[in-house]
């Protein structure tokens, strides 16, 4: 299992922080309006967008189900084309395995692609704490890491970020991973792009060894698939000498044909276009083009655990395309640090209480960050009921029940109190009442870094008792947007 | 026992219920068209990317490729083994070769990239390029900040997704791409390019020139 990563306040309690501001609201209201009508005309340009829903939802399912017989497939495909496969039960023991595959190569360095697993086992901490560097080399990624920050969308993890808050970052980070910011550098996302260019391209063309996650596996033929925008996908999967890919069992699909439902579903639902501008595509690997080295390394870590539940397997179909999280009235107003888990929104809210369980008074409050009006379930291109989930959830958490964990069926006791929901009862009543002296509290948190508190108030406090409070920006998301943009909405991505 | 077995176990004693016929009735093409309509679309929609899309005849390709080029700037580019010398004829380049020896950073200092590619598709605006005949390896495509791939039509061009999987090999390495590198990471402002190529241009070879 995987801790709660620190600075993890429990969902009412961080969702406090990122709600009730009319202007935020209304523009982030705006954003995710835009990107739900560009989304739907995308979906709708296809007159068989149910049919390739129902398919899609169809082939996950039949791949669970003979989850083995795939995975076994797969494998073997793997090792005919030249790669190495390898399993991993939890977090821990895939971060050993990609520990030791990188210190065998001999490198102290990585680069790698954007991946919601290797963030899920802390896969960067981990190899830190072996002395290996690693550089994340997505833009928006970069930004968080080079921030001390982390993601808070699964799509655009930056989105947190003002333009100046990233130039600084730039000019105070950069020169301390490698390549400086350029002297002057000024805040013009065209600027920053480059710079971000310039420094990653460095590590690009000498990096030995890279590590990514996969969108899809085909167990039939062994093909690997990324789908990706900027390139660096596609710099750290061909050009190193080593790629070592860290999936969850749940990414695969049994024949290569079945792409065609994905490869038509995930960008549309994902980013609104008809395709992303760089999909990646090999197995095992190539005489003469690419890396000369392929390791596969397919984690396990709650994902069996899920599939033994026959309502909440389901979630294991998710192909992470971030479109529940774009209509959520929740996540629109909490804002994805709330969720306390790589996974935010309505996603977030059911598979990580499954992957890592309900005992910590995060994951027993996720199943309540929902107002259920039904929003994921509809735009989900895989059809995953995320309402009965959470209904389910709720239940388990109130009532306790058999579940199984790490392979075990046990009993869990029903969360003492119903913790959960009270907690969720206490913000609700917090924010309604107080919004004023709620936003003015944040904005002193953001302006005055050195008065910082050490402890949250009121429901906070307990999770402050043990943990730093996270640093936050100097200027909040929320006032950089109302000072940017008014009241005029922008085009979400 | 092993981490595969364990999880193999897990696994088995995990699933049960009924098994799921994947329903196949979706569409494998969306619409009827003509290869002249199919062109139309692909263009349309490379466009709507910001990619730049040229139409030539064979006879206009060596002097299309030598003004895209000469309006670039161009002095250096980098070709696959393979690419048919009279495309660079009337150029006034240095021509680049992949070779084995070359290292990524050398690749580097090369101004643009002309390949062909395995095949397009027109519902996506997508290029697939497959290492094969005349596209080289991945690399190249990659790293040189300006891409010209020529399409053949309507050889190599397909309607939609399926078709396209339904010709392509799975076991050679495959690069899709369509537009150029985007991003639109910082407040959601779209830059072309951070990595790849930040210019494309494409040109549909054959069908109708201009
Ligand atoms: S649950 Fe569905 S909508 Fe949400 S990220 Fe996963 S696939 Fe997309």
């Amino acid at each position: 299992m995987t801790a709660i990563p620190l600075g993890m306040p429990a969902f009412p309690t961080a969702a406090r922080d990122g709600v009730h501001d009319e202007v935020l609201r209304a523009n982030l209201r705006h954003a995710t309006h835009t990107i739900r009508d560009k989304r739907a005309r995308a979906v709708a340009e296809l007159a068989d967008w149910d049919r390739l829903r129902e398919a899609g939802k169809a082939v996950k399912d039949h791949t669970l189900r003979h989850l083995d017989r795939y995975l076994l497939e797969l494998e073997e495909s793997v090792t005919a084309a030249g790669g190495t496969v390898h399993w991993a039960a939890d977090a821990d023991e895939a971060n050993r395995i990609v520990t030791a595959l990188v210190l065998a190569t001999g490198e102290r360095e990585v680069v790698k692609v954007k991946s919601m697993a290797t963030q899920e086992i802390g896969l960067n901490e981990a190899l830190e704490a072996a002395g290996i560097a690693a550089y994340e080399t997505d833009l928006a990624e970069l930004i968080v890491q080079l921030g001390h920050d982390r993601p808070s969308h699964i799509l655009v993890p930056a989105i947190h970020r003002n333009r100046a808050e990233i130039r600084d970052i730039f000019r105070t980070e950069m020169a301390s991973w490698g390549r400086p910011a350029p002297d002057g550098l000024g805040d013009d996302p065209r600027e920053l792009a480059e710079a971000a260019r310039l420094h990653l391209r460095e590590k690009f063309l000498r990096a030995k060894v890279a590590v990514s996650g996969a969108n899809f596996m085909v167990a039939e033929t062994g093909t690997m698939v990324v789908l990706e925008s900027e390139g660096n996908g596609r710099m750290c999967l061909t050009l190193p000498d080593t790629l070592i890919s860290v999936v969850g069992i749940e990414k695969v699909v049994p024949t290569f044909r079945d792409l065609e439902i994905f490869l038509q579903t995930l960008p549309r639902s994902s980013t609104a276009e008809r395709m992303n501008p760089y999909t990646t595509m090999w197995t095992g690997t190539t005489d003469g083009d690419g890396p000369t080295a392929f390791h596969l390394v397919l984690l396990d870590n709650g994902r069996t655990d899920t599939l033994a539940d026959a309502v909440g397997r389901q979630a294991l179909r998710c192909i992470r395309c971030s479109a529940c999280l774009n209509v959520c009235p929740v996540y629109e107003r909490a804002g994805g640090h709330a969720y306390g888990s790589v996974y935010p929104g309505p996603i977030g809210a059911i598979l990580s209480p499954q992957l890592r369980g309900t005992a910590s008074e995060i994951d027993a409050s996720l199943p309540y960050a929902s107002t259920l009006c039904g929003a994921c379930y509809e735009v989900c291109p895989v059809a995953i009921d995320i309402p009965e989930v959470l209904v389910h959830l709720r239940e388990r958490v109130a009532q306790g029940g058999p579940v199984t964990r790490e392979g075990i069926r046990v009993r869990i006791r029903p969360a003492r109190g119903h913790t959960a929901e009270r907690a969720a009862m206490r913000a609700a009543r917090l924010l309604l009442d107080r919004p004023g002296a709620l936003r003015a509290g944040e904005r002193l948190l953001s302006r005055a870094h050195r008065l910082r508190p050490r402890r949250l108030p009121g429901p906070g406090r307990a999770w402050t008792d043990s943990r730093e409070l996270p640093r936050p920006p100097a200027e909040s998301f929320r006032d950089w947007w109302t000072r940017e943009r008014g009241d005029r909405g922008e085009e979400h991505r | 026992m092993s981490t595969r077995d364990l999880i193999l176990g897990r696994i088995r004693r995990a699933v049960d219920g009924p098994d799921t016929e994947v329903p196949r009735d979706y569409l494998r093409e969306h619409g009827a068209r003509t290869p002249e309509q199919s062109a139309d679309l692909l263009a349309a929609h490379l466009t709507e990317y910001r990619a730049t899309v040229h139409r030539a005849d064979e006879d206009d390709l060596p002097p299309l490729l030598a003004r895209l080029l000469a309006r670039r700037g161009s002095a250096t580019v980098l070709v696959p083994p393979d690419l048919p010398p009279h495309w660079l004829a009337d150029a006034d380049v240095t021509v680049v070769h992949d070779l084995a020896a070359s290292t990524p950073l050398e690749l580097d200092g090369v101004d643009s990239v002309v390949t062909g590619c395995a095949l397009a598709v027109a519902e996506t605006g997508t290029l697939v390029l497959d290492a094969g005949p005349e596209q080289g390896r991945r690399r190249i495509t990659l790293i040189p900040d300006h891409h010209v791939c020529v399409v053949r039509i309507p050889d190599r061009l397909v309607d939609s997704i399926p078709q396209a999987l339904d010709r392509l090999d799975p076991t050679r390495p495959l690069t899709w791409i369509s537009g150029p590198s985007a991003t639109s990471d910082i407040e959601l402002d779209r830059v072309e390019g951070v990595h790849g190529p930040r210019t494309l241009e494409v040109v549909l070879l054959g069908g109708s020139a201009q």
